[in-house]
């Protein structure tokens, strides 16, 4: 038989154009992504985030006050106490009679440059190191495994303070500190994944082919990892910034006079009884951030993977 | 084929007619085990000891029961596997002790098509991409040249080139396996082993993948070593077949020779065992059953490994481990036979003896 | 079974050691010269005298020699005194050490409780009001951050209802269990609440998801079929099953559970470790620093393998290899 007789006698391949032909696991994931409006007001949401973190000058311009700028007339009420809100203030002032709106807005930038950037550090190092130890076979993976045990198993607050006090306080060291704690985890799952692929057959695959080593990380093991991965940073995000928030809450984040909504609400600690705006603003700029940011993560893993049962059912 | 061009009687072949010849080929798997630091426990011993010969231009069947050591032979061959020891030598070149830098060249010579037509393939990647792999990974080709090569693959397996930006979970399990013989054929091989090719799929395209195959050794002189425990696409791919148990081959003939006339009891219950299409054929067969479990490859039995399970068992079999040997006739002296079918069975199964232990 | 012991607790021993070493060189390598800072005005009239404290306190000899004398005194229960407060090091621990205990105890008995009582719930009426409720809880629970959630639960649970007059909730501070038990658990509420919430909720969601899954298995199905109670099969074969990954997540969490007391006897005034760490931190006192994060990480070590036991206990399956 001839490869011509082949032709006519192997099967047509028949195959409906209904649309997902052709199109991508990332097509579909994002067609699948768009169809989710919890996913597109979350996504709305955090790009209006990024907006106003972005444009945190004009807009205080626009308002008025600068982020460390007090106002010395309406800034405190005779008492010496934050102002409620007025027209002066729309969301009251702080204990130092600078602008609440104002310095939410100046947060806002400081909650996602570190929180966006620990977590984006933290999935870059743990993919790195996961996939090493997933990849290289059980000597290597032994140790790096126990490396990302120890990591896990440290009292990571404690011991972000305790480096925090050394180091001294500063954006990066913050996202470092950040980073740091976060990225065993990450790497735990980046080597779960890689040891399940690693037995694939597709790699072996590849390796009958004569790929290289360097050659089945990038171009067969890493897009396989890619869904996980994505899921991981859109969750961790919050995470980082509420550890952000955390750190500056405790006196070892960002330091004043600079504003992050961590050292607001320490500051709002001591007066919250009789000025609840001064807590209260920075308190929903954080909560409503990183509600956004788990909703959105949880539609994203609903996106890629529809099997998977949602974290948050609707 | 094949039986229009008879092969000359075995020792008279000139050497280079043999495109793969693997002598004493042993693979064990460690078992470890340890609190901190591992020792080894044990061995899974899957393949152990195997002589063979893959002559140019033939299709050589591998048949046996699962975990048999078919498919880990196979990867000895391609080198897969490091060989525990043993050696084999491919068109000329020793490859048992190659490192993966020096076995490059060689991986363009021999390809594999694997069982599963779900894992073979990289879900995440496109399939130009896919069956582009041989190019990129050799250097061979770039960009445009690259895509219309892989086209032209796409053509010559039956997929429709437009199909080039597609994903495997567009395709169906035949097609997907048509991509993989695209893969295969890319670098043009010059042995392509066939592990298990068509067991994961239906049985209409069974036939449509074989057709393939078949056609494409045709037209390219390929040489097939084709794994399968299905007997019969085995008998009707095969040119010589050999049949494997516990890490042994423990039969090897022509494919017509083997299924007329088996030697070992082994192969004739296995043959047995195995359902036959045609009414007439299936009424004179009868079925042996076998006693027993398939005994662990950790631990095989001594002499030789079938005789725990053996109708013909005797004392001897226990204690002495038989080699492969020409014909039926074990006397001292006796002629051999020219028409290269070898058992290792101290007692092979002469023609017309009727096998005990049948329902 | 005891190898694996044997095995987890060298592990366990391994992880505190390398702690140890990390915390050792964290505050070997500081920029600062603590005999000074001890001195405060004092160092900058007497350089004599600085380095007197300096060689007192061993800091002008080698690392390793530090390093050994600090192992050394470490087994010998001795862990110096703080720069800040001369006190003995553990005496300062004994002190804190109840209200933090107190404090996680409690908390991660209701999160623990709540949480599977929450989830197996919401598993039971799956797409229910009540699931729908318990997973709302969950997402908001998630998203609150620990120091807002308790300075809220502050400002409304003490603050307004003491302007309407309810007393009940104090605004902080602590009372020993031994001295009066029904003050202790009344100061302790609103901490308990603040630190259980966030874990409670992970524990809603995950027990619901393992029991969904559980009681749609084949053997729950014939439990069922065989006449048993549905509540019996619930608990009997439902739970059960569930609460390998639930004890899983309760080790991943003990290392987050020291975390969030820290912020709560931040937000609470409560002397607990937390709080003396963190004003540790601020007067840069070192030896009160490295013996609460030694502790801690004891702790989380012990946790963890007290939560592999559990685990082979519980899940038959597990071969502790």
């Amino acid at each position: 038989m001839s490869t011509t007789e082949l032709f006519e006698s192997a099967e047509v391949p028949t195959i409906d154009t209904s649309g997902t032909l052709g199109r991508s696991p990332w097509q579909l994931a994002w067609a699948r992504l768009r169809r989710d409006r919890v996913a597109l007001v979350c996504g709305a949401f955090i790009v209006l985030l990024g907006l106003v973190a972005a444009f945190a000058g004009p807009l205080s311009k626009l308002i008025g006050w600068s982020p460390t700028q007090q106002d010395r007339i309406n800034g405190l009420t005779p008492d010496g106490l934050p102002a409620p809100p007025s027209v002066h203030h729309l969301l009251g002032t702080d204990n130092l009679g600078r602008d609440v709106l104002v310095r939410v807005i100046y947060g806002t930038r400081v909650s996602l440059a570190v929180g966006v950037a620990a977590a984006v550090a933290a999935v870059l190092i743990g993919v790195i190191v996961g996939l090493i130890a997933g990849y290289f076979g059980p000597a290597v993976d032994a140790i790096v495994s126990r490396l990302m045990d120890v990591v896990l198993s440290f009292p990571f607050l404690l011991f972000a303070i305790a480096l925090v006090s050394v180091v001294g306080p500063s954006e990066l060291v913050e996202i470092g500190v950040i980073a740091f704690f976060s990225w065993a985890a990450v790497g735990r799952i980046v080597r779960g994944q890689t040891l399940s692929i690693r037995e694939k057959e597709y790699i072996e695959a590849a390796r009958s082919l004569g790929a290289s080593d360097r050659r089945i990380m990038f171009v067969d093991v890493l897009p396989n990892l890619v869904a996980p991965v994505l899921v991981y940073t859109t969750l961790l995000i919050p995470v980082s910034i509420v550890f952000e928030a955390t750190l500056s809450y405790l006196g070892v984040g960002i330091i004043p006079p600079t504003p992050s909504w961590g050292n607001m609400i320490s500051d709002a600690q001591d007066v919250y009884q009789q000025a609840w705006w001064f807590l209260l603003f920075p308190g929903i700029a954080l909560i409503a951030t990183t509600l956004a940011f788990n909703l959105l993560g949880d539609s994203v893993r609903d996106a890629l993977d529809p099997r998977t049962e949602r974290l948050f059912a609707k | 084929m094949i039986e229009d061009t008879p092969q000359p009687p075995a020792g008279t072949r000139p050497a280079d007619d043999d495109l793969v010849r693997a002598t004493g080929v042993v693979k064990y798997f460690p078992i470890r085990r340890g609190i901190i630091f591992k020792h080894e426990i044990g061995q899974v011993r899957a393949v152990d000891g195997v002589d063979l010969t893959v002559r140019r231009g033939e299709t050589l069947g591998l048949v046996g029961e699962t975990g048999c050591g078919k498919s880990t032979l196979a990867r000895c061959l391609t080198r897969l596997y490091p060989l525990t020891a043993g050696q084999v030598v491919f068109d000329g070149t020793d490859i048992s002790t190659l490192n993966r830098g020096q076995l490059r060249p060689f991986r363009r010579d021999v390809q594999m098509i694997f069982q599963d037509p779900y894992g073979s393939l990289n879900p995440r990647r496109r399939v130009g991409s896919i069956i582009g792999d041989p190019f990129a990974i050799h250097g061979v080709a770039d960009g445009a040249e690259r895509k219309r090569k892989v086209q032209e693959l796409m053509e010559l397996v039956g997929l429709n080139p437009e199909h080039y930006n597609r994903f495997p979970a567009d395709f169906s399990g035949g097609q997907r396996q048509r991509i993989g013989v695209a893969r295969a054929l890319a670098l043009r091989p010059k042995l392509i082993v066939c592990d298990e090719p068509v067991s994961a799929l239906d049985v209409s395209i069974q036939a449509q993948i074989i057709n393939l195959l078949e056609s494409l050794q045709d037209d390219f002189g390929l040489t097939y070593v084709f794994i399968a425990h299905d007997l019969s696409v085995v008998e009707h791919v095969s040119d010589r077949v050999g049949v494997m148990y516990l890490g042994r081959l423990v039969e090897l003939a022509e494919v017509d020779e083997l299924y007329r006339h088996p030697h070992h009891p082994y192969t004739v219950a296995l043959l047995s065992a195995a359902g036959t299409p045609d009414p007439n054929k299936a009424r004179k067969r009868e079925r042996i059953l076998l006693t027993g479990d398939v005994p662990s490859p950790i631990d095989p039995p001594s002499g030789c490994r079938f005789h725990p399970r053996c109708p013909k068992a005797r004392d001897r079999c226990s204690v002495d481990d038989p080699v492969l040997m020409p014909g039926t006739d074990r006397r001292p002296g006796a002629e051999p036979t020219g028409d290269g079918h070898v058992t290792a069975c101290h007692y092979p199964v002469l023609p017309g003896e009727v096998l005990a232990g049948r329902t | 079974m005891v190898r694996f012991l044997i095995r987890r607790l060298l592990t366990g021993v391994l992880v505190v050691w390398l702690i140890s070493v990390i915390v050792f060189a964290i505050f070997f390598i500081a920029p600062h010269n603590v005999a000074q800072l001890l001195l405060g005005k004092f160092a900058a009239q007497n350089q004599q005298l600085v380095q007197t404290v300096t060689k007192q306190l061993g800091l002008d000899q080698p690392i390793w020699v530090q390093y050994a004398h600090f192992l050394n005194r470490l087994f010998h229960g001795d862990l110096g005194y703080s720069y800040y407060s001369h006190e003995p090091v553990t005496s300062l621990i004994k002190a804190a050490l109840p209200i933090t205990a107190s404090l996680a105890i409690g908390a991660a008995i209701i999160w623990v409780v709540a949480g599977v009582l929450i989830g197996v719930l919401s598993a039971t009426r799956p797409r229910s009001f009540t699931d729908r409720l318990a997973t709302l809880f969950a997402l908001i629970g998630l998203s609150f951050p620990t120091f807002v959630l308790g300075l809220l639960l502050l400002y409304f649970f003490f603050y307004q209802l003491h302007l309407a007059g309810v007393t009940f909730f104090p605004g902080g501070g602590y009372v020993p269990l031994t001295q009066n038990p029904g003050q202790w658990a009344q100061h302790l509420i609103l901490p308990w609440i603040t630190l259980a919430v966030a874990s409670m909720a992970v524990y809603v969601r995950l027990t619901r998801g393992q029991m969904l899954e559980v009681l749609g298995e084949d053997y729950v199905r014939t439990a069922r079929s065989k006449g048993l109670r549905p509540l019996r099969v619930t608990y009997r074969h439902g739970l059960r099953a569930a609460l390998v990954p639930i004890v899983t997540q309760f080790g991943i969490d003990v290392a987050t559970l020291l975390g969030g007391a820290i912020v709560t006897e931040q937000v609470f005034g409560l002397n607990g470790l937390g709080r003396m760490s963190v004003q540790a931190v601020t007067n840069q006192d070192e030896p009160v620093i490295i013996a609460v994060v030694l502790l801690a990480a004891v702790f989380v070590v012990v946790a963890n393998i007290v939560v592999d036991l559990l685990y082979a206990v519980l899940d038959p399956r597990v071969r502790l290899s």
